[in-house]
């Protein structure tokens, strides 16, 4: 049995819905910030994917530039995270509801 | 034959490890997990033939954003988040909406499976390897993207400095 482009668009689906699950049930920021990462990671297998499927590296190309993106959110995010900690003193995104009606 | 035993390796490296993620209670085991998933998806870069991205994926994933990840788990006092539930109380709707969504995604792809047997890419691979003809790519064709990409990497230098400082 040969893998084709389908079956790493099936892991790809599977790892963007356990990232997503992670980001809306958890109540851990830092581990929401990891569902994002696997969420990032689960595109650019799909980019990965269709770059093979079609003899072009373009989307490698796009693969770097979504890696770019995640650093540069990952660090503002944990930047955040900490201001966040330093001012509410929790972690939890359930509690931190300040702008909640 | 070897192609879909390294396949299905690092296919369940990386679901186990995302699923551990997810699930685990200290934000240190689930960072673990994360770099076994992320290395999976490296040996799926590298099946694909994606040389240069999988020493990108770790270098940068594994090498630089868990080491950010283990540095503000240890900065921030996780401790009593670990003795408290894990998870909110949207948890059942929002394991039945990824369900939802992910039984649509397979009903699509299960319905283009046939778009998907294109025959073998019509034209050979230019010359040079991977990362030759990413650099070529990255520095002819998308060049102004490069130079944004760069704008961005220094705006979130700044920000996450400003973020991350005592009060000014």
């Amino acid at each position: 049995m040969t893998i084709g482009t389908g079956h790493y668009l099936v892991i790809s689906t599977a790892l963007l819905l356990i990232g997503t699950l992670g980001v809306l049930a958890r109540r851990n920021v830092v581990i929401i910030l990891m569902s994002i990462e696997l969420i990032l990671n689960a595109v650019n297998i799909n980019l990965i994917a269709f770059s093979r499927h079609y003899g072009h590296v373009t989307g490698q190309i796009f693969a770097i530039f979504v890696i770019t993106v995640a650093v540069a959110e990952a660090a503002v995010g944990l930047g955040i995270l900490i201001a966040l900690f330093r001012n509410k003193g929790t972690v939890l995104a359930d509690e931190i509801d300040l702008l909640k009606w | 034959m070897l192609d879909a035993v390294f396949f299905y390796t690092f296919a369940l490296m990386t679901l186990t490890g995302a699923v551990l993620t997810i699930t685990r209670k200290s934000a240190v085991h689930s960072a673990i997990w994360l770099i076994v998933s992320l290395l999976g998806v490296a040996g799926l870069y590298l099946l694909q033939q994606a040389e240069f991205l999988f020493a990108v994926q770790i270098v940068l994933y594994i090498g630089g954003i868990m080491v950010l990840f283990l540095f503000v788990i240890m900065l921030v006092n996780l401790d009593e988040a670990a003795k408290q539930r894990q998870f909110n109380n949207q948890r059942w709707i929002a394991l039945g909406c990824a369900v939802i969504v992910g039984a649509e995604i397979l009903y699509v792809l299960a319905k283009g499976t046939a778009s998907l047997s294109l025959p073998a890419p019509a034209a050979a691979p230019a010359a040079g390897g991977n990362t030759e003809q990413i650099a070529v790519s990255l520095f002819r064709d998308y060049l102004l993207p490069f130079e944004a990409a760069s704008l961005l990497l220094l705006a979130a230098i700044v920000g996450s400095v400003i973020m991350a400082k005592r009060r000014a």
